[in-house]
């Protein structure tokens, strides 16, 4: 059975399979898409490329029939129409699958499937097929499991299998590479170029523009709601898409330096800790250091223990009892034992991952938010008393140091965009010149432009002395300004590895493996590391 | 004598099982409706109040159904329609039902009208101790089989998947195109109706007459009997016949003149709704099965 069904169409092979004429919404005073002309044909492969904010949500929703365009229409195999909601678009052939995930924790994947299918689909057959269609594409699944328990590669072979049960004639994938290792990427590359081959259309939605020039063949490229090009992608460099999509030319960021005889900073020595939650990773027997004047990047996929790592060295979590082999030392102080607020005085300090409501209080003001962590600097605070000048002063300061732009003088930190927002929460422990600097997914979500901003910035840092620890699932981002890297998997960190020294397959490698015994995983047919279906797998783990 | 007491608990479990199966529904669905004490008292007062006036009992019920479900209209416009705050929305019901239902209740005090009969099953009912299960009346049986129905359309239809769904992750059921605030609105209906019978059923089988206040706290008791139920409807029932049986053991208790104070008895179930709330709430909701997008208001985003 072919996975596309071929409604032997009476027209041409000219005709597009979609095409949208003149697609314009605007939300309020916003227009989000303006006039977009756009086609995509049986078979292809195509990009949808922008920033955030470009508009590219807005316009897939337009398709998938989550929005209807304020002007403008949809052509679906050369004749008009209008999608009113998700299920017409899904039984006209349109299957997607989301950025964050359109998957229920608690349900399982037989369960999560049924959701998605016509009600008049014969549900018994069910689990069978799903066995079925997915070893097919060889991207095993279990229909029983639960979907807490699965990784997240594991979840977005949910999403996909859903929408290849409904032999899909167009298959839209929403920035899908985010969440998965370059293994995982490589055989998500696989299985859509085979839907291709068997004449699914892919439109393919990402802002990162190797895995766009490796895929797809045609890239309509979109800015600020309005489609700025059209090109074929093998004619284009990386870097001429780069400055298509953002307007302007991409700047380098200066060659790294390792700096020479610079004596241990920071250094953590035997960190462990057990899961307390059913959904916590279990941190064993974490070991580093780093340099004055050195970027250690700790690379990982999102749920190995980031997040209970992060909040072992701001912190936020400390062990019950002082004893045993835990140690977190700068210069030669040890703070295992100290707040998040006495590691700060000590001369640490911390950008966490999620800048609403962990970095930056969304209701509050920028200058509330710099004063959140900036109280002990220039007297903004004496005698328990605010002093709102200073403070106003010192939140401008960052905001012009960083190219923070904002609405107003001083804006509430959630009118900021997310860009925005982080070149803020960077900037204000950074002009703080912080012996230590600990980050947590620098650029999570934010635009390329800003990305790079931050990107330099912290690499300024660490030419000025100060050592970071950058914990990041962006490998792009840990071999442009990482001099040490060291991969955390299922609650353990590798040897630090000099950067110089490693290649991106190879840090891709340590952060997939593991887990063999893993209870979903079926051997998978050939693919690079023999043991994609396991990886990151920690969640399972767990809870096993 | 022991089977009397047996099904002295039954009775008194019946109106918790109700109010906590219509919760039970709409938490699933995400909506946290604290109101339940209030939808009780309308139901309460509605259903002596039509016994009354037509002196059918099963009217009676009818309109204490009807009496809940239109109350909680009222919480499915301001809490789904506008947004507002689940929780304060919900505790305002609660106190407008009191008021409401002691206004309209206040010429009925005094009065008593003739109960729902027993419909007693010949020959299981004979049988010691399990022939209690068979003596109970009409809407007690009928709470067995809305408990029964309740599950299987969770548990077994595309409807109960939808609406476990648009609990667990509103914007996932919004993307992938269906109607959350209309499921939601429907079980918040349905929580409303089977809070109107619940309530209806304290003048209608357990004390003949109305009295201000008369639900005295069973709305928060079905309430924490959802958490304690991990959502789970069986589980709901088995929850409601305990906290049945030590309300019955403490009217036992003061009868026999235990040595302990009557006030001290009297809180007993109250207690132990607090201390199930607080051994659960240790786990942590996940692992108890609690809807991760309960008490969440679901609005439309691009």
């Amino acid at each position: 059975m072919s996975a596309t069904h071929q409604k032997s169409s009476p027209k041409s092979k000219d005709t597009p399979l979609l095409a949208g004429v003149g697609m314009t919404k605007s939300f309020g005073d916003l227009v989000a898409n303006q006039d977009i002309n756009f086609s995509i044909y049986p078979g292809e492969l195509h990009a949808l490329l922008g920033e955030n904010g470009a508009g590219k949500s807005t316009f897939i929703k337009m398709v998938y029939g989550l929005l209807q365009p304020d002007q403008g229409y949809l052509e679906w195999r050369g004749e008009r129409v209008t999608v009113t909601n998700p299920q017409q678009a899904r039984g006209m052939g349109i299957g997607m699958v989301f950025q964050h995930f359109s998957l229920f924790e608690a349900l399982t994947v037989a369960e999560n499937i049924a959701l998605a299918l016509p009600p008049d689909f014969p549900r018994q057959k069910l689990s069978q097929m799903i066995k079925t269609k997915s070893a097919e594409y060889g991207i095993p699944l279990n229909p029983d499991s639960i979907i807490a328990d699965l990784s997240v590669g594991q979840q977005q072979r949910v999403e996909i299998v859903r929408c290849l049960l409904q032999n899909p004639a167009l298959l839209i994938m929403d920035e899908p590479t985010s969440v998965l290792t370059p293994q995982e990427t490589d055989q998500l590359f696989e299985v859509l170029k085979r839907l291709a081959n068997q004449g699914c259309a892919v439109l393919f939605i990402s802002h990162k523009l190797d895995e766009i020039k490796q895929l797809t063949t045609r890239a309509t490229i979109l800015r600020g709601g309005i489609k700025v090009a059209e090109v074929k992608t093998k004619d284009q460099s990386t870097r001429q898409l780069a400055e298509l999509m953002i307007g302007a030319k991409v700047k380098d960021i200066g060659a790294l330096s390792t700096p020479k005889n610079s004596k241990t900073l920071f250094s953590v020595s035997g960190l462990s800790r057990s899961a307390e939650g059913p959904f916590d990773i279990a941190l064993r027997d974490i070991s580093f250091s780093v340099n004055a004047g050195e970027i250690l990047g700790i690379a990982g996929i999102a749920g190995n223990g980031q997040s209970e790592l992060m909040a072992a060295l701001t912190g936020e979590w400390r062990p019950a009892s002082a004893a045993g082999a835990n140690k977190i030392t700068i210069g030669t102080a040890d703070m295992m034992a100290l707040t998040p607020a006495a590691r700060r005085r000590a001369g640490l300090a911390f950008i966490p991952e999620e800048r609403n409501g962990h970095a930056a209080v969304p209701s509050m003001t920028l200058s509330e938010n710099a004063l959140l962590t900036g109280y002990d600097q220039d007297d903004v605070i004496r005698r328990g008393i605010i002093n709102h000048d200073k403070t106003l002063a010192m939140a401008r300061h960052i905001s012009k140091t960083f190219d923070v732009r904002q609405p107003s003088d001083d804006p509430l930190a959630s009118s900021l965009s997310g860009g925005n927002l982080q070149k803020f929460v960077v900037g204000r422990e950074i002009i703080k010149v912080p012996q230590v600097l600990i980050v947590s997914q620098p650029t999570w979500g934010v635009d390329i432009g800003a990305a790079q901003f931050i990107r330099t910035a912290m690499a300024n840092l660490a030419k000025q002395g100060s050592a970071v620890i950058m914990i990041s699932q962006d490998l792009e981002e840990i071999f442009q300004i990482a001099h040490h890297i060291a991969v955390l998997n299922n609650g353990q960190l590798s040897e630090t590895l000099k950067a110089d020294d490693v290649t991106p397959e190879h840090i891709g490698l340590l952060m997939g493996e593991s887990s063999r015994s893993h209870r979903d995983s079926t051997p998978v047919t050939d693919n690079i590391s023999g043991d994609i279906s396991g990886q990151g797998s920690g969640k399972a783990r767990v809870s096993s | 004598m022991a089977e009397e007491l047996l099904l002295a608990i039954l009775l008194t479990s019946v109106p918790l099982i109700l109010a906590a199966t219509g919760e039970l529904v709409a938490e699933k669905s995400g909506v946290l409706n604290l109101g339940v004490e209030g939808m009780m008292l309308m139901g309460a007062v509605a259903a002596f109040g039509v016994a009354s006036l037509t002196g059918s009992p099963y009217l009676g019920i009818l309109g204490g159904g009807l009496a809940g479900l239109l109350i909680s209209l009222i919480f499915a416009v301001f809490v789904l329609g506008l947004a507002t705050n689940q929780v304060a929305t919900g505790l305002a019901l609660t106190i407008f039902g009191t008021g409401l239902s002691g206004l309209i209740g206040a010429p009925l005090v005094g009065q008593s009208i003739d109960g729902l009969p027993s419909l007693i099953i010949p020959w299981i009912s004979d049988i010691p101790m399990i022939g209690a299960f068979f003596r109970l009346d009409f809407l007690a049986y009928l709470s067995v089989i809305l408990v029964g129905l309740t599950a299987y359309v969770l548990n077994y239809t595309q409807f109960g998947l939808v609406l476990r769904a648009v609990g667990i992750n509103h914007d996932s059921a919004h993307a992938l195109g269906y109607p959350v605030l209309r499921v939601r609105f429907m079980a918040v209906l349905f929580g409303g109706f089977m809070a109107g019978l619940g309530g209806g059923y304290l003048p209608l089988v357990l004390t003949p007459h109305w009295a201000e206040g008369m639900t005295s706290g069973r709305g928060w008791i079905a309430l924490a009997l959802v958490v304690f139920a991990s959502w789970q409807p069986w589980r709901v029932t088995a929850g409601a016949i305990l906290f049945g049986g030590i309300t019955i053991m403490q009217l036992v208790g003061q009868a026999r003149g235990w040595a302990v104070p009557s006030q001290f008895l009297s809180m007993l179930p109250y207690f132990a709704t607090i201390t199930v709330l607080v051994l659960i709430s240790r786990g942590g909701r996940i692992q108890f099965g609690a809807p991760a997008h309960l008490g969440k208001n679901f609005l439309i985003t691009r």
